[in-house]
């Protein structure tokens, strides 16, 4: 499989070189592997950090800048970061009102940003935790690791970013995280299984002519396999899925993301988001705001997530509060 | 390689040391197979982040040893916390630093005897239980180094010394590694897959097989 990079080996710190060459409105320790606003954080302002595998992109370092997070912590492709760059990044960006982890529900993520709190709190810092796990796929039982962190994590750093910037306390912003990852639910389907640079060929075999149906972000295969149909029907099955686990009534709004995985056409995006919205419509449910691109991708993954949030008006406002990052700007 | 695990057949900080750069040695040659397992049913990064962590942990030995295994071993467990990542990073980070803690409690022990590193090693254990919230069969780490402290830890109490419990442990963690193929996973990455990840044997579980096979290879070269 070809790949534009120099080395495996160096694929993260080559990549963070030019995220810091591209936004001088970020600093980019390349060492540490912490990226931060380059302005500091007010005084008594909530920070927001959170972080994650890399492969990713534009989440999480591309969502850091005003109206959305504070600092970001890359991991390896596909692993998570170390406890240590996450307490380097908390000790940053905290502006005295304590810190907000924001981190997707993996075992690895989960344990090393635990370490990363208990290191953090010796320090004096405060800090919260808001777990995103809204990917339906997964059954949520206590026999799995439960549900997937994957769309909503954009959700989530958006408005509770917001939530922060208008001045709301430590456990008001972590509340907030929460509301928004339980009004939110995801669900993906892959075209192609995914290459990291360090394996070199794909995760898993995928026949031509056939679909992984609720894949997980890293190329973790998903819950069926099928053979390829019309996006109409795919999207029908996503949707259901998503619907099945929480009900949305006629008169509901909601945010909908459609998000490409990292190898999919900005064409076939607006094909499924055409299929989304034309079933919410029939079922009463209005779009009040959309996003269609890439921005919690999979390397280069073929395929598609789709994030249905369920908003009110609060959620709505903070949705619509101006944020500068390079991976998501309005209002400014 | 200052290995010096005849001085009574003791596990002392010449034995922790050879043994880290054995694990090390071991992690590098199968990397490859511990990726092609977390394929099947992870997401294929654990043979990597492995080698990145050995590496790490062989980088920090190259000045004296300390006096202890012990605090070798708790050294070795930072490092790992500190550049694996994932969860094997947390998890066989908090495992050497709960060995290396167990074996300096009550006090500074330079060299252990069977027992006394059986009952190291099963506070590894309990390091992993508790972090991971994994029991025996949820298809993890746990399903090979479970077996591994029963068994150094009945060879100990039959008299066994370090070579012969190490070399029991070995051959349980590689048979628990093995009944791991059947499994179901609970825990994990692999659990997302639900009955799919019947069949594949667990990378986790099969580097703690690796762990214990050169701990037996180290502690029978004596």
């Amino acid at each position: 499989m070809k790949k534009l990079i120099n080395s495996p080996d160096d694929v993260v710190a080559d990549a963070l070189a030019g995220i810091a060459a591209a936004h001088p409105s970020l600093r980019v320790d390349v060492k540490a592997r912490v990226i931060t606003r380059a302005a500091q954080t007010k005084v008594g302002k909530v920070a927001l950090v959170s972080g994650g595998g890399s492969g990713h992109e534009p989440l999480h370092g591309g969502f850091v800048g005003p109206g959305m997070l504070d600092a970001a912590c890359p991991g390896e492709v596909f692993t998570s970061p170390v406890p240590g760059q996450m307490l380097a990044a908390a000790l940053a960006v905290d502006g005295g009102a304590g810190v907000v982890l924001v981190v997707k529900n993996y075992t690895g993520d989960v344990l090393n940003f635990q370490m990363a709190a208990e290191l953090a709190a010796e320090e004096g810092v405060s800090v919260e935790t808001v777990l995103v796990d809204d990917d339906v796929a997964v059954q949520d039982s206590t026999w799995t690791a439960g549900r997937r962190g994957t769309g909503a994590t954009l959700f989530v750093e958006k408005i509770a970013g917001a939530a922060a910037e208008r001045g709301d306390s430590l456990a008001e912003v972590a509340a907030l995280g929460r509301r928004v990852n339980a009004a939110s639910r995801s669900f993906a389907v892959a075209l192609t299984a995914v290459t990291t640079p360090a394996a070199g060929r794909p995760g898993f075999d995928l026949p031509d002519d056939e679909i992984e149906v609720g894949v997980g972000i890293h190329g973790e295969p998903g819950r069926s396999r099928e053979k390829i149909r019309p996006a109409r029907e795919i999207v029908a099955d996503a949707v259901a899925a998503i619907l099945a686990d929480q009900p949305l009534e006629s008169g509901e709004e909601v945010i909908a993301m459609v998000n490409g995985l990292g190898g999919t056409p900005l064409l076939e995006l607006y094909i499924v988001f055409g299929e989304v919205a034309s079933l919410l419509e029939a079922r009463g449910v209005r779009i009040a705001r959309n996003l269609v691109g890439d921005y919690v991708t999979s390397l280069d993954m073929a395929g598609v997530s789709i994030t249905l949030c369920r908003a009110d008006a609060e959620l709505l406002h903070l949705w619509d509060a101006p944020v500068n990052t390079p991976g998501l700007r309005w209002g400014v | 390689m200052p290995g010096s695990i005849d001085r009574g057949g003791l596990f002392d900080a010449g034995a922790a040391h050879a043994w880290l750069l054995a694990v090390a040695e071991a992690v590098e040659a199968a990397g490859d197979r511990l990726t092609e397992l977390d394929s099947a049913i992870g997401d294929g990064d654990h043979g990597a982040n492995l080698r990145r962590g050995f590496r790490a942990v062989a980088a920090t030995m190259d000045g004296p040893d300390p006096e202890t295994p012990g605090e070798l071993l708790v050294k070795a467990g930072m490092t790992l916390i500190s550049s694996v990542g994932g969860a094997s990073g947390p998890l066989y980070g908090s495992a050497f630093r709960a060995v290396g803690k167990a074996l300096n409690t009550p006090q500074p022990n330079p060299g252990a005897d069977a027992g006394q590193l059986a009952a190291a090693l099963t506070a590894g254990l309990d390091a992993v239980r508790r972090l991971g919230a994994a029991q025996l069969g949820d298809k993890t780490i746990v399903d090979a180094w479970a077996p591994a402290t029963d068994a150094f830890t009945a060879a100990a109490d039959d008299g066994g010394d370090l070579a012969r419990a190490a070399s029991a442990a070995a051959a349980a963690a590689e048979a628990g590694a093995l009944a791991t193929v059947p499994l179901q996973a609970h825990k994990g990455r692999a659990s997302y897959l639900g009955e799919r990840s019947i069949g594949h044997q667990d990378p986790g579980a099969t580097s703690t097989a690796l762990l214990f096979r050169t701990l037996a290879d180290v502690l029978g070269k004596q």
